[in-house]
């Protein structure tokens, strides 16, 4: 993975002597509260409901052990010794003090970390697919040009100031595992017919209150244009997206609102003045940048067939084992290794929640059988990318005693949900309890397996943390007269043939919602033809049976 | 009111900003230095040929691109921040300096705060319009929070990764 250099520390450095000096003139008064607000925010610090909130940025989701023990040095000491996994792939701390942030800070970045920009108006950290360089479709790594991008989207002083956030995202496979279509910027990595790598760039899409599809406004997009053409869509956004309405301000309603050709149009005319300038990528620079993600010492011509007939064979004696092998590993580009998905949905833990214990036990098992790195996932997982075939059964034995090895990734109960409205001051509602509701109605794995792929998606309000637009069933908290209820939707879709769902009528109230799903479900499995995955027999039949059975009089 | 320079001293300033809306006389704008905003100075341009006492300001809205043939007579263009938090201030710095080649001095007037000099100094402002008894040792030091920078803008218009390599 990327390693600093004496640039990167200076700079990482210089950042939290800014943010201590900050810090220090606020709690003097001199700094007023609003102004300290950009600040702090831009340091990933919020003030919830209950303390601050700190979000440390993880860069296109990609950790190393000696960070995981720093992590889980930070929780313990300066917290109440867990921490949240995000579903933009960061790292959030729930009861940090706003005095010791600075020291938080001065710890990350002896790990080369920090929480630059992962809030604010400002571009937020770029995230990209967990699977990113061991994926067997992959196109093209696109971790290089994710490391690009933050370098280049760093303190970049332009862009500080936006009319509101501004996410991007890299997807380098077709299948698209980093939801590109739903970022302001989504950037597909392709190969042209001369072989020639660029990108095929979307810009508006996104989710909160109003959820878009973002629109492709450049089918092929050299790769060394990249920055000089990102920097020509923020200054076309910087300058014309509106101000004077933060729920109207994303780069999404501007394309809206000219039309995506047209902003296509301006971006294109700017992009004249920039795209021979000196932020133009030489080939030296990829390739300084590629280097930093070598394939790791893989042991070559392992016998891919046979080691996973070994592993194989031991189905039979321990079916949790089969389970978990069918639903928490998935394929990798080299014979004999596996990638391994770390369920962070155990019934009863809020979704991607660990303890410091777990981080320091996700390092060790990380140096043990992965070359040391791992991933988080923008489904709130955790992943050993690079774990030999043969060892699978050890690992899946080390990962139960921890608590990371609940076969249910992928499915119903693998649940993505925003901390909610017991820890977030933005929520109507909570997600949490819900979450946990479901995961109880529907303990019984083997007919969770049999449902096939599932995504339930949860956020507590409208801001779409918890991306319940493109969950195929979505659940969104609503306040309706100092009461909680919960919207659902069906038929969201992250990935290649994306989606937003469609809403199915009134809220309900958190008692019902077990039932709700359940519903749901049975419709689904009633309507099944063959194997068909939940999405797809939606697309077949359409909203209406499932409203009909859940809103059915009781007889 | 006194005016910061980029390098952190606080120096005496003779130049006034004149309201967007005020249309004064041209005999009123015979003594004294004179910032007038672009609209009115664009109106009146005939009339204020010749005059170096007078020069212009930009609102956020306004597009740099409306100076674009003034560049080379101008002495000082001010941009205005109306809230801190708007932004566009920084974009139409960089493309006065990058696209229209101004050279003269490039204020920044209006509600930027703070800690926001070290972008404004980036992205080509060298001179900020600050309150009387504004701090001026600590906005020194926050004009100088980052030694060095990724990316490339007016004060290092070579990206860190054409430096790295040298």
């Amino acid at each position: 993975m990327y390693v600093y250099d004496e640039y990167d520390h200076k700079i990482i450095g210089e950042r939290v002597a800014q943010f201590r000096r900050q810090t220090e003139r606020y709690l003097a008064g001199e700094i007023p509260p609003e102004q300290f607000l950009p600040l702090r925010l831009q340091n990933g610090l919020y003030v919830q409901r209950l303390a601050p909130m700190l979000r440390i940025a993880v860069p296109y989701g990609m950790l190393n052990s000696r960070q995981l023990r720093k992590l889980a040095h930070i929780t313990r000491h300066y917290d109440k010794g867990y921490c949240h996994v995000t579903t933009r792939q960061n790292i959030q701390l729930n009861w940090p003090q706003l005095d010791e942030v600075p020291d938080i800070l001065a710890e990350l970045a002896e790990v080369e970390m920090h929480a630059v920009q992962t809030s604010g108006n400002c571009i937020r950290n770029v995230t990209t697919d967990q699977f990113a360089g061991v994926a067997p479709d992959e196109i093209i790594d696109p971790r290089p040009y994710c490391e690009i991008i933050r370098q280049w989207s760093t303190f970049h002083p332009e862009f500080a100031f936006l009319p509101r956030k501004f996410k991007i995202a890299v997807a380098g496979t077709l299948a698209d595992r980093a939801a590109i279509h739903f970022h302001d910027i989504g950037l597909q990595l392709v190969k042209n017919s001369t072989g020639a790598i660029g990108f095929k760039v979307l810009v508006g899409g996104g989710l909160g209150r109003t959820p878009v599809i973002g629109s492709v406004i450049r089918d092929f997009l050299p790769e060394q244009d990249i920055l000089t053409y990102l920097e020509a869509i923020l200054r076309i956004y910087n300058l014309h997206g509106r101000r004077d309405n933060k729920f109207k301000a994303r780069i999404k309603i501007l394309v809206r609102a000219v039309g995506p050709e047209a902003f296509a149009e301006m971006v294109e005319q700017e992009w004249q003045n920039l795209r021979d300038g000196t932020s133009h990528l030489p080939q030296d620079e990829i390739v300084r940048a590629r280097s930093f993600f070598p394939e790791p010492a893989y042991q070559r011509g392992l016998d891919d067939v046979d080691a996973m007939a070994r592993i194989n064979s031991l189905r039979g004696e321990n079916r949790e084992f089969g389970n978990w092998l069918s639903h928490n590993v998935q394929a990798h580009k080299i014979p004999g290794y596996r990638a391994v998905t770390l369920s962070l949905k155990f019934t009863g833990v809020p979704p991607g929640d660990l303890t410091d214990r777990q981080l320091e036990v996700i390092a060790e098992l990380a140096d043990r059988y992965s070359f040391g790195e791992v991933r988080t996932t923008h489904n709130q997982n955790m992943v050993l990318a690079d774990v030999p075939a043969a060892q699978l059964f050890e690992l899946w034995q080390q990962l139960s005693k921890a608590g990371f090895a609940t076969a249910n990734v992928g499915t119903l109960t693998d649940i993505i949900c925003c901390p909610g409205g017991d820890f977030c001051s933005l929520a109507n509602a909570k997600s949490i309890p819900i979450a946990e509701a479901i995961q109880r109605e529907f303990d019984d794995l083997d007919y969770v397996y049999d449902l096939g792929p599932i995504e339930l998606n949860i956020s507590g309000c409208m801001n779409a943390c918890g991306h319940h637009h493109i969950g195929n069933i979505g659940i969104l908290g609503v306040d309706k007269k100092g009461e909680e209820f919960y919207q659902v939707q069906l038929g969201g879709n992250s990935g290649y043939n994306a989606a937003l769902g469609d809403v199915l009528g009134p809220s309900f109230s958190r008692d019902d919602m077990p039932q709700v799903i359940r519903k749901i479900i049975n419709v689904y499995v009633e309507n099944r033809e063959g194997d068909e995955e939940f999405i797809n027999t939606f697309a077949r039949i359409g909203l209406a049976p499932f409203k009909e059975r859940v809103y059915a009089k009781a007889q | 009111m006194p005016k910061l320079s980029k390098n952190g001293e606080l120096l005496n300033d003779s130049w006034q900003a004149l309201a967007k809306d005020a249309t004064p006389a041209l005999s009123e704008l015979s003594n004294g230095e004179w910032l007038v905003h672009i609209k009115w100075y664009l109106e009146n341009q005939a009339a204020l040929t010749g005059m170096t006492n007078v020069s212009v300001w930009l609102d956020s809205d306004d597009e740099a691109a409306s100076v674009a043939e003034l560049t080379s007579k101008l002495p000082v263009i001010g941009v205005n921040f109306p809230v801190f938090t708007d932004g566009r201030g920084f974009s139409i710095g960089r493309a006065l300096r990058e696209r229209y080649q101004f050279a003269g001095e490039l204020r920044a007037i209006g509600s930027f705060m703070q800690d926001q000099l070290f972008y404004l100094k980036r992205c080509g402002f060298d001179a900020f319009v600050v309150a009387d008894g504004a701090p001026v040792e600590s906005m020194a030091k926050s004009l100088r929070d980052f030694s060095d920078f990724y990316q490339a803008a007016v004060d290092q218009p070579l990206p860190l990764f054409r430096r790295r390599a040298l």
